[in-house]
């Protein structure tokens, strides 16, 4: 029963979703649809799992005092604070209590999760998140500035959440990627060493390439050197990309397929 | 924490403190918000220079905008996934109460058997309750429940990519390796004489076409000799795969340059921020 139904299940899903591509009826189509919604609706559900994944492992941070732990409490205080900006949202222009609302809450998380973390003296903390949370609540009850919103999406439309991800999220995502190019810069100094053929072709490709966006060539100059650049990236690049794409399509089939008949089981974990 | 650490902090602290008293004085004549967004546009410049950071050595606000980032980052996609699928799609088709509820259109309807109508929200409440099974994970004891509906994911997924890569990724790629490579339209093969009569080495020419085409064709089929290990590469085989490896060789420069110039463009773009955005220096 724990091992056999999984493995019947993916047998069946499997064998099902391969047929159906040659079997263009309007049934099969129709449960195709619905399989495909059915993994995006459990995939929300396993991202609940790894968002209370998050929380375990940060609070069990805290509480064993590994490495690093203090910063799990920004870790939280980020996850806490946006679902909370998510599902709230201002009336009108008045910010009311609205900040020390969100303040008070997540210091009701990190005093909890200091309360557990505690092994003597869980009195405090516990006090004073019980007392972050009366003030939470009273400004909830009493402050008509801002509403919850459980049933509509008003808290997607909010300024904090907005903010959060125009200010917060994406500056650290696209700085995290720019920081690349320091050390892409500091691959090509060791890899662009003319030594041999190889590494001289690679240097000369990657310079025409990086060469076409250079803006201080002369007309000519310039569109000669964008026609090599693009038949290079249509041309050579294509016939190896090509050849990687068949290698790694077959390895995708050929797992596919170790899968479906059983013979990979790595997703059922031990037990 | 070292003294050193304290007086670099407060120092940061007091340096966000002027940036945002600055940047809400400049931003005062063009926004009734001034306050907040200089708020955000500071934190925004700060966290931005705590990544770049990282560059000197790991250090605690490398770290700070590192965790801050994954928790915000995982709420995000939490709360979109919340709105977006549970709300906007599944909701609306359980049933007409749930969307009445969430103020969202039913979407209800069924599928004509013939027989009898079979209701849509059945098959909605399928991957609902293998949802819930799938949080069993969280359970030492019906752990092993969460297995179904992965089982349903893995399987599902295993088929979809099963027909999707022999396609796309094997039988496509291979019908497009073989190009006519002695002419076609716009440029037939009209015979040796006429070639060389007539060579023309402008891109748009039969020259540059024939060859991007034996360069297409060769460098799939030397470049799959290169990853075939299960014969030893010496012969006419290791020639062929020589000539793999520098067609891949071309392939990884010029990957490498297209990759550093996107990571350029969005140092570019992270500078254009803190130079004009945050200290207004560039118009």
């Amino acid at each position: 029963m724990k091992r056999q139904v999984p493995l019947v299940l993916v047998l069946l899903f499997g064998l099902f979703m391969i047929f159906q591509y040659f079997v263009p009826h309007e049934s099969s189509e129709w449960v195709y649809e619905f399989l495909l919604d059915w993994i995006y609706i459990i995939g929300i559900f396993a991202l609940a799992l790894g968002i209370w994944s998050l929380y375990v492992v940060s609070v069990d941070k805290v509480k064993t005092r590994k490495h690093d732990w203090g910063y799990s409490y920004v870790t939280l205080a980020g996850l806490f604070g946006m679902i909370l900006f998510g599902f709230t949202a201002r009336h009108g222009d008045e910010w009311g209590w609205y900040l020390i609302f969100v303040a008070c809450v997540l210091l009701t998380v990190i005093m909890s999760v200091q309360a557990m973390a505690a092994r003597i003296n869980k009195g405090l903390p516990l006090g004073l998140a019980g007392l972050f949370l009366l003030g939470a609540v009273l400004i909830a009850v009493f402050d008509d500035t801002w509403s919850f919103y459980f049933y509509t999406q008003e808290g997607l439309q909010s300024t904090m959440f907005r903010a959060f991800f125009d200010y917060i999220m994406m500056p650290i995502l696209a700085t995290i990627f720019s920081l690349l190019a320091f050390f892409i810069a500091s691959a090509a100094y060791r890899a662009f060493r003319a030594r041999n053929l190889l590494a001289s072709l690679l240097l000369i490709a990657a310079l025409i390439v990086m060469m076409r966006f250079f803006p201080y060539f002369g007309e000519n100059v310039g569109e000669f050197i964008a026609r090599v650049s693009s038949w290079l990236m249509n041309v050579p690049n294509l016939a190896a990309q090509r050849a990687i794409i068949i290698g790694v399509g077959l390895g995708i089939v050929a797992t596919a397929l170790k899968v479906i008949l059983g013979i990979e089981r790595g997703y059922m974990g031990k037990g | 924490m070292s003294r050193t650490a304290v007086i670099v902090f407060a120092g940061v602290v007091a340096l966000f403190v002027v940036s945002w008293m600055v940047k809400a004085m400049v931003l005062a004549d063009v926004s009734e918000t001034n306050i907040v967004d200089a708020f955000m546009v500071t934190v925004a410049a700060f966290l931005t220079l705590a990544i770049y950071s990282f560059l000197y050595k790991d250090n605690p606000y490398y770290k700070f905008a590192e965790h801050l980032f994954v928790g915000v980052s995982a709420a995000f996609w939490m709360v979109q996934g919340f709105w977006t699928t549970i709300v906007g799609n599944l909701l609306p088709r359980l049933s007409e109460g749930l969307a009445t509820w969430f103020q969202q259109p039913y979407q209800g309807g069924g599928y004509d058997l013939g027989v009898f109508v079979f209701p849509y929200s059945i098959m909605y409440w399928i991957p609902v309750i293998l949802g819930s099974l799938l949080l069993m994970r969280l359970s030492p004891q019906g752990g092993w429940l969460s297995r179904w509906p992965l089982a349903l994911i893995v399987g599902t997924t295993a088929g979809l990519n099963f027909v999707r890569y022999l396609r796309s990724d094997f039988i496509v790629q291979v019908a497009a390796t073989f190009v006519p490579l002695f002419g076609r339209d716009p440029h037939p093969w009209q015979g040796f004489g006429h070639f060389f009569s007539n060579l023309d080495l402008s891109a748009s020419g039969q020259f540059v076409a024939l060859l991007s085409n034996w360069v297409i064709f060769i460098g799939v089929f030397c470049g799959l000799i290169y990853f075939f290990f299960s014969k030893e590469h010496t012969g006419a085989f290791g020639k062929a795969s020589r000539v793999g490896i520098w067609i891949l060789m071309i392939t990884f420069g010029a990957s490498f340059g297209y990759t550093v110039m996107g990571r350029i463009s969005l140092l570019v773009g992270r500078l254009t921020f803190l130079f004009r955005d945050w200290l207004g220096l560039i118009s």
